[in-house]
């Protein structure tokens, strides 16, 4: 496996792409640093999840792709993910083709760009949080997107700047054996609120999705992080979300994992302060033969912090989903409040869901709780909706809709809660 | 004219599990008609009931069912629904997450056919009043299908749905257990408001009660799994005051349930 990824690209093939980037040296410097971990770190331990079999080395690294003019020379399914054509950045393949801010917002200090202008243009910016938060050493798959991370995007939101409207990023990967390394990184300044919504999709037979999103949430920044990973079934989906979240801060994470192929999605709080709040809302839908490892982490350091991990998951055909919640409550974070709930629901014989929730305290004053079920389709339920004169698709439909509902209803946009609402609907036909 | 809606059953044997249950009903609804089915509990009413919606763990091993000449028995239970039959059930699921509007409508809409929805206005309009007359609260709507509903709710919402799908066929499962005596005439009234050439009903009990409010044209007493005597209305009134030892005694049965051990 190892040596396919030497064969592929090697020290040269880096300095090259850096060099067609146009990068500022030190971002060189970083690469040539995490690929030389690739081959010596291992791959990421996940709970319950056997990675040996995944496809992580065999893809092309780098795919060109020209601007577009309009937003209507892409797909028009690929199209219909975006809800609004302000503020949007896309990227296809390993270039970002396409963005746009609003003027009033640029007025404002707010920077919204692709991560290679904003390296050189922001460096100092960038250079602070830019794999500060998933680093090059953690494990093989983010010392390979250290390496080879293109396109992406840099979101600053400068003090006291409030966006009410949500900023999109729709990463789009199409043709045979191509690889996407996105990189987000969002800084989030004291009293600024933010909501950013990504898609990750493709079309045909891509190989990889190996992005990494870092938030920066400052003192009572407000951030709203939603993702909805939709990748063929081809695919290896690996997204890595990271918050820090400062004191009276909140990251609220939205994330909808519908791909079809292997998944790692990952989300990890860091409650550095007190008064921090993370909340995560996550559905996931599986079909075919995915597989799933979706882990929602929270540390809590800080006082008074607070944790909301609520997670549901449906598997039909052979799809297979571990869920994991993991609250860990350091010493001293006195006050803390950790909560989790995880719930998988198999549609078919053959699907396999398992939740794990994992509790972690090393402090005395706290609340935690923690609720966890895996179960199959009732069969008296599906005779009931049916009975009705509703075919058996569409009562499964609406069995399934119900369950997810009690997280999808929670999603504070109505468009956000639309798109994943339609998505979810097209993917149980 | 149209044509009447007919259920006609023949020699209908069930089992669960391997064990016989019914042991061969044989019964005709026609349109217009009120049958009461009456029997104490343990004899078997509810597998008939669900037998004949098609419930998986029901299996009809002999006889015949044809709805208006159709055979029912090879319909999968969302046909059964489709072709004219409904079941308000004793103990209905509840299903988190789906309103009982959003329900009703994908239920309603399953009937007419694609291209044949029925509009949003229309349908609020249709069920606001069918609940005004089932003096139900409007929250019912957006509430989760069953969920949380009190016994009674659940027998209001049952006979929502029948007046909302108007179905050619209703079987009624102890639709009056839980029902308080106001309850009770509203169901009642829901009932008889669909009672016309176009609607056969099946009454399932074991009260008389709900037969002072929905008067039937026929009462058949149910006992070790099949019809052991039919009457009038009179048989029901004798049954109240009487209950189910003389009938017992008259045809030599000691025992009434089915299916045990
Ligand atoms: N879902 C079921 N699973 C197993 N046995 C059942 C089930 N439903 C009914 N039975 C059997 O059938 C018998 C008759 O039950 P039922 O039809 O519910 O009677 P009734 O409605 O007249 O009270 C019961 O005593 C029981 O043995
Ligand atoms: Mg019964």
């Amino acid at each position: 496996m190892s040596l396919e990824t030497k064969l592929q690209f090697d020290d040269q093939f880096i300095a090259k792409l850096s060099q067609d980037l146009q990068e500022p040296a030190w971002m060189l410097e970083h690469r040539l640093a995490a690929f030389h971990k690739i081959n010596e770190l291992p791959l990421p331990k996940l709970e319950k999840t056997n990675l040996s079999k995944w496809n992580f080395d065999r893809f092309t690294p780098y795919t060109e792709a020209a601007p577009l003019q309009s937003l209507s020379e892409l797909p028009e399914d690929v199209q219909a993910l975006l809800f609004d054509s302000n503020n949007v950045l896309v990227q296809k393949n390993s270039s970002v083709v396409y963005k746009q801010l609003q003027e009033e917002l640029q007025a404002k200090g707010v920077i919204f760009t692709d991560l290679n202008t904003a390296s050189s243009k922001h460096e100092d910016l960038v250079k602070q949080t830019f794999m500060t938060l998933v680093t090059k050493d953690a494990h093989r798959l983010a010392a390979q997107h250290g390496a080879l991370a293109t396109g992406g995007i840099f979101l600053y939101v400068p003090r006291n700047v409030e966006v009410e409207i949500p900023f999109q990023g729709l990463f789009y990967a199409e043709g045979e054996q191509v690889a996407i390394f996105p990189h987000v990184v969002i800084v989030a300044e004291e009293n600024s609120r933010v909501e950013f919504v990504a898609n990750f999709a493709s079309k045909g037979e891509v190989a990889l999705s190996n992005a990494v999103i870092e938030v920066v949430a400052k003192q009572n920044a407000k951030v709203r992080l939603a993702t909805i990973s939709n990748m063929g079934s081809s695919t290896v989906d690996v997204l890595y979300r990271r918050a820090n979240i400062g004191r009276d801060a909140e990251v609220e994470y939205i994330i909808a994992d519908l791909s079809e192929g292997r998944v790692i999605s990952n989300s990890t709080s860091h409650l550095n302060e007190s008064g921090g709040i993370a909340n995560v809302k996550s559905v996931a839908l599986g079909s075919g033969d995915m597989r799933a490892n979706i882990t929602s982490s929270a540390y809590h350091w800080g006082t008074h912090t607070a944790s909301d991990v609520n997670a549901r998951a449906v598997m039909k055909d052979n799809a297979s989903c571990i869920t994991n919640s993991i609250t860990k409550i350091e010493k001293g974070a006195s006050k803390a409040d950790g909560q989790q709930s995880s719930k998988v629901l198999m549609l078919s014989d053959q699907a396999r869901g398992d939740s794990n929730p994992i509790l972690l305290i090393d402090e005395n004053d706290v609340t935690a709780g923690h609720a966890a079920s895996v179960g199959r389709v009732d069969a008296n339920q599906l005779y009931y909706l049916m009975s009705r004169g509703i075919p058996r698709v569409e009562a499964e439909r609406l069995v399934v809709r119900g369950f997810l509902d009690a997280v999808v209803t929670e999603i504070p946009s109505d468009s956000l809660r639309k798109t994943i609402h339609q998505l979810i609907e097209r993917k149980l036909r | 004219m149209s044509n009447k809606p007919n259920l006609k059953l023949k020699d209908i044997k069930v089992e669960i599990e391997g064990r016989e249950i019914l042991k061969g009903v044989n019964i005709e609804i026609k349109g217009g008609e009120i049958h009461a089915i009456m029997g104490p509990n343990g004899t078997g009413k509810s597998t008939l009931a669900s037998a004949l919606m098609g419930h998986p763990k029901y299996e009809i091993i002999s006889g015949e069912a044809h709805l208006n000449g159709e055979d029912l028995l090879e319909m999968e239970v969302d046909e059964r629904a489709r072709a004219g039959l409904f079941l308000a059930m004793q103990y209905p699921s509840e299903i988190s997450g789906v309103t009982n509007s959003d329900f009703l409508r994908s239920a309603v809409n399953a009937k007419r056919g694609e291209g044949n929805e029925i509009s949003l206005m229309k349908f609020i309009r249709e069920m606001d009043s069918k609940m005004d007359v089932l003096e139900m609260d409007q929250k019912f709507a957006t509430r989760y299908l069953n969920e949380g509903f009190s016994g009674g709710e659940k027998k209001r919402n049952e006979i929502l749905q029948m007046m909302m799908l108007k179905p050619g066929i209703a079987i009624l499962d102890e639709i009056d257990s839980g029902l308080d005596i106001d309850a009770l005439k509203v169901v009642a009234e829901g009932v008889n408001s669909m009672r016309n050439d176009e609607f056969g009903c099946l009454i399932i009990t074991h009260y008389q009660r709900l037969l002072n409010y929905i008067k039937p044209d026929f009462v058949h007493v149910f006992m070790q799994g099949r019809i052991v005597k039919s009457g009038g209305p009179e048989l029901a009134e004798r049954l109240e005051a009487e209950g189910y030892d003389w009938v017992k005694e008259e045809l030599g049965i000691e025992d009434e349930t089915v299916g045990k051990g």
